[in-house]
């Protein structure tokens, strides 16, 4: 006997759990319908011509007829520009607010969230209020006419603005589970504080450092909505495949274009993923760390607290701009104070239907995503079966890849026979949910290793089955992940773009797109009014779901003292 | 009390595949044990001998690679642990957060789909038994680590499991509870007449509570027997340093005859007849600390330090360039000074030959 005969006993352990087997067999199935087949599909369309047949042509096209070299080439140079000031700007945040003695921390982590709660081109809108050829500071207090917003600096700053909060909290991650005691060893050895931050602080925060700097350059490659709105003539990737696709009606080279963003962004995914996270020098024990020796020293909480002051108002103007715009009558013409924009969108039928079709789809796909989640997590955590690795890695792919890529892998896998979900609602619930679904996973794995082995194994042997540990013990023990995973789900879709686009149909329509449409054709008091409401939906839905999760789970009250 | 009531372990073991590399390392390497009815056997080891692996595999958290695990004469191996009736307690407790002390002890019959009125009686005499009925509201943070204790005892017997594993339950409590709970929980288990499988590095705790004891070492048993017995007739210096206090001295010069069980030896210096294991080809001799005791007529030796414990003194002496501890009960009013000349004479008895396996 070897290990061979303890495969065979564990299988037939396996398959002694019928209820857990079959669970297993059916997430692996959907995984691999929803999450791995559409990639698969996605690169077959660039190699095949429509018969089915091996083709290259549509390759060579893009390579010859269009400006790909230079999208790609504009793609990367955004990419790497964003990704170095988002990076800084995040850690300067993060250091500021983890350790020093400035005034205002909880203000300024608030504001910091706000681009991540709302839809990513809120902020590109508000670019062009107030820097576009109408804008307010451009036109009305500088008095320069025809300014031309759109363009390479303006993405820059907009993309900077919407992703530092990314690389904050990577970086705010990492410092705090650093444990101080050692900047306090420094400190009592004799080093001032500059020499403690670069010869310990900066060291030890370099892998949270490169991972954020990888996870915003990611972000900024696979974005859409920004630069469908603010790129003007600057060509990015992800811009010239929804051309390729929308506008000359061309799958194929639209798909082969939104592979070679794939291609860098799912690299510097992975790296982030198996490399830079590995060289982390933090490890997470569950203890708590020692206390932090806050720096109080004027010259250096002053100009941090400055930075911090311009940033936020920075954020506070752009987000303030599209309220402020949103409630008045004609924007740069007639100032007056009018709801006129919201009356459009209760009034008219697309703007009503738009609004009930996001908040329909998103409250059915926020459960699944969660749950799927809490689940997934479950299994990968606390369970060993054949195909663990497989699950693992399908629930990162659609989470890896941009949305654009993702939303044309799904019109190509999904428009058949037996898979004919074009058009339908599911199509559209399936990309909201494996989209956000591996922040989920995360969230609930986390939860999940922190939580004693013992306390589930306590509840099987005593004869308890998987399901009803998992319902019984381990998702009211999740209960913060759990939370923190419907809240995600819901903001994801609420306010994501690029993955659905290709998707909304006639008879299902999404505010992100509308949103899109209503910025093309200028309506921008319009674009505002539903910015406006749908972030007004999202703090409505995180103060519910906050108060659900603990009615759900609260732990009860002693009887008596 | 028959032997279909008990525990069956047949020639377990356990392999894990190191990491990075092909080697296989068995954690668990050829276990042969069975624990009779309503008996309570301890599994006592230093850590990483194999000892949690072992109870772990009787638990159905892990698969033997080898061998097989019977319960009341059934074959349980590739049986899931919730389906096997083993109560468990756990090194950290492992009470549920979200539950309170009712709901914790509930929770076996409540899967177990036990009707309502009997899950009240059943878990209303298990609080009484545990002296924790004034606690039934309170959630576990709620009480002392003594009372959590109890509740995760009360949790895993309230089921009637068939066999009882007890994954070091102590070893989170101060000293003096330790103690106390120590034996609560064997009179309890006497009480309920519950098979016990019991693991522990603590050898005091091992000897306390034990009708057998299983010395474990690097996958595979030392030795195996009632605790008198171990104590007293160890099968090689390992297993004699691990229960209890040990001397040992280099044996140069002895005479035995194999198979015998006595031999003659030089200890230093001077020919002694003592006891032997049959098989003994060399090695060390033992001398427990309380088998050495002052006498006039006996060898010189010098005190290097003395410590005071109250119920006794234990001294280190100097023999011959040699350090041996001793310890001295009852008389402890007057304890001998550091560096002092005395003479000392040993229980020539109890002294035994053993193979060095330390």
């Amino acid at each position: 006997m070897n290990i061979k005969t303890q495969k065979r006993r564990e299988a037939l352990m396996l398959l002694k759990q019928p209820g857990l087997l079959a669970t297993i067999i059916v997430i692996l199935l959907i995984l691999i319908v929803f999450c791995i087949y559409p990639i698969i599909r996605l690169l077959v369309t660039c190699i095949t011509n429509e018969s089915g047949h091996f083709d290259l042509s549509s390759i060579t096209y893009v390579l010859k007829k269009t400006n790909i070299g230079l999208a790609f080439r504009n793609s990367i140079k955004l990419g790497l520009v964003v990704g170095i000031l988002a990076t800084i700007i995040g850690y300067v945040f993060a250091f500021a607010i983890n350790r020093t003695s400035m005034p205002g921390k909880k203000f300024f982590h608030t504001i910091a969230m706000l681009p991540i709660l709302s839809p990513p081109f809120v902020i590109s809108l508000a670019m062009i209020l107030l820097f576009g050829r109408s804008g307010v500071i451009t036109k009305q207090l500088l008095g320069i006419t025809n300014h031309n917003v759109y363009g390479f600096s303006s993405l820059v700053i907009v993309q900077t603005l919407a992703l530092f909060p990314l690389a904050y909290l990577n970086e705010k991650g990492i410092m705090e589970s650093m444990d101080s005691s050692v900047e306090n060893a420094a400190r009592s050895l004799g080093a001032g504080r500059l020499k403690v931050f670069l010869s310990v602080t900066l060291p030890l925060s370099l892998p949270g450092i490169l991972s954020a700097f990888l996870i915003v350059f990611a972000k900024s490659l696979s974005d859409f909505g920004n630069p469908q709105v603010l790129a003007g003539d600057y060509a990015v990737l992800s811009v010239s495949a929804y051309t390729q696709i929308t506008g000359l009606y061309n799958l194929r080279t639209g798909s082969f274009m939104a592979v070679s963003i794939l291609v860098p962004s799912m690299l510097a995914f992975f790296i982030q993923k198996y490399w830079v996270a590995k060289k982390s020098f933090v490890t997470i024990t569950g203890k708590p760390v020692g206390q932090v020796d806050f720096i109080t020293e004027k010259n250096v909480v002053c100009p941090l607290f400055c930075l911090c002051i311009v940033l936020t108002l920075g954020i506070l103007l752009f987000y303030g701009t599209v309220v402020w715009v949103s409630l008045v009558k004609t924007w740069g013409v007639d100032m007056s104070i009018s709801l006129k924009n919201y009356q459009f969108v209760f009034q008219s039928g697309s703007g009503k239907k738009a609004l009930r079709d996001t908040l329909l789809l998103s409250l059915i796909a926020t459960p699944i995503t969660a749950i799927l989640g809490m689940m997934i997590s479950f299994l990968l955590v606390r369970k060993k079966f054949f195909g663990r690795k497989l699950m693992e890695f399908s629930t990162m792919i659609p989470f890896a890849v941009p949305g654009i890529a993702l939303g044309i892998g799904y019109v190509v896998s999904f428009n058949q026979k037996p898979l004919l979900l074009t058009g339908t609602a599911v199509i559209i619930i399936a990309a909201l949910v494996f989209r956000t679904l591996s922040v989920g996973v995360e969230a609930g794995s986390n939860s999940l290793r922190q939580v004693d082995k013992s306390i589930e194994e306590a509840s099987t042997i005593l004869g308890a089955d998987n399901f009803t540990t998992f319902v019984h013990i381990s998702l009211p023990i999740m209960k913060s992940a759990l939370f923190s995973g419907l809240l995600n789900a819901f903001v994801r879709s609420m306010t994501s773009v690029s993955a659905v686009i290709f998707l909304v149909s006639v008879k299902w329509n999404l505010l992100t797109v509308s949103i899109m449409s209503a910025i093309e054709s200028n309506k921008l008091g319009l674009a505002s009014a539903y910015c406006v409401l749908l972030m007004c939906i999202v703090l409505v839905a995180m103060a519910i779901l906050d108060l659900l999760v603990n009615r759900a789970f609260g732990y009860r009250r002693p009887k008596h003292e | 009390m028959n032997e279909s009531t008990g525990l069956e372990i047949q020639h377990v073991k356990k392999a894990f595949s190191s990491y990075g590399t092909s080697d296989k390392f068995y954690a668990v390497n050829g276990i042969d044990l069975s624990v009779k009815g309503g008996e309570l056997v301890t599994l006592l080891g230093p850590s990483g001998c194999g000892k949690t692996t072992m109870l772990r595999m009787v638990a159905g958290f892990e698969m033997p690679t080898e061998g097989n695990i019977l319960l009341g004469g059934k074959d349980v191996t590739s049986q899931p642990p919730n389906k096997r009736n083993v109560g468990m307690m756990f090194q950290s407790y492992a009470l549920f957060p979200h539950l309170d002390v009712y709901q914790n002890i509930e929770y076996g019959l409540k899967v177990q789909k036990v009707p309502e009125n009997e899950r009240k009686k059943r878990v209303g005499d298990m609080m009484d038994l545990m002296k924790i009925s004034e606690y039934s509201n309170r959630m576990p943070n709620q009480i002392s680590g003594g009372q959590q204790q109890r509740v995760a005892l009360a949790r895993a017997v309230v089921t009637r499991p068939q066999v009882l594993l007890f994954d070091e339950p102590l070893s989170n409590l101060d000293a003096k509870l330790r103690e106390y709970m120590r034996d609560e929980l064997r009179k309890i288990q006497i009480e309920i007449g519950i098979t016990s499988l019991y693991v522990t590095h603590d050898q005091s705790e091992a000897m306390a509570i034990s009708d057998r004891v299983v010395i474990m070492r690097a996958g595979k048993i030392e030795q195996q027997g009632s605790n008198k017995e171990i104590y007293s007739h160890p099968v090689n210096s390992f297993v004699a340093n691990f229960m209890g206090k040990a001397n040992f001295i280099q044996v140069k010069k002895f005479s035995h005859i194999s198979g015998a069980k006595n031999a003659t030896a030089e200890i230093l210096g001077k020919l002694t007849s003592v006891q032997s294991t049959p098989d003994f080809e060399g090695g060390v001799c033992l001398i427990r600390p309380e088998d050495i005791h002052f006498d006039s007529t006996g060898m010189p030796a010098k005190i290097v330090h003395g410590s005071y414990f109250g119920n006794m003194v234990e001294y280190e002496l100097d023999i011959q360039g040699q350090r041996l501890y001793m310890t001295e009960f009852g008389n402890t009013n007057e304890i001998v000074r550091n560096g002092s000349e005395v003479k000392v004479k040993f229980n020539a008895d109890k002294i035994c030959l053993l193979p060095d396996k330390r």
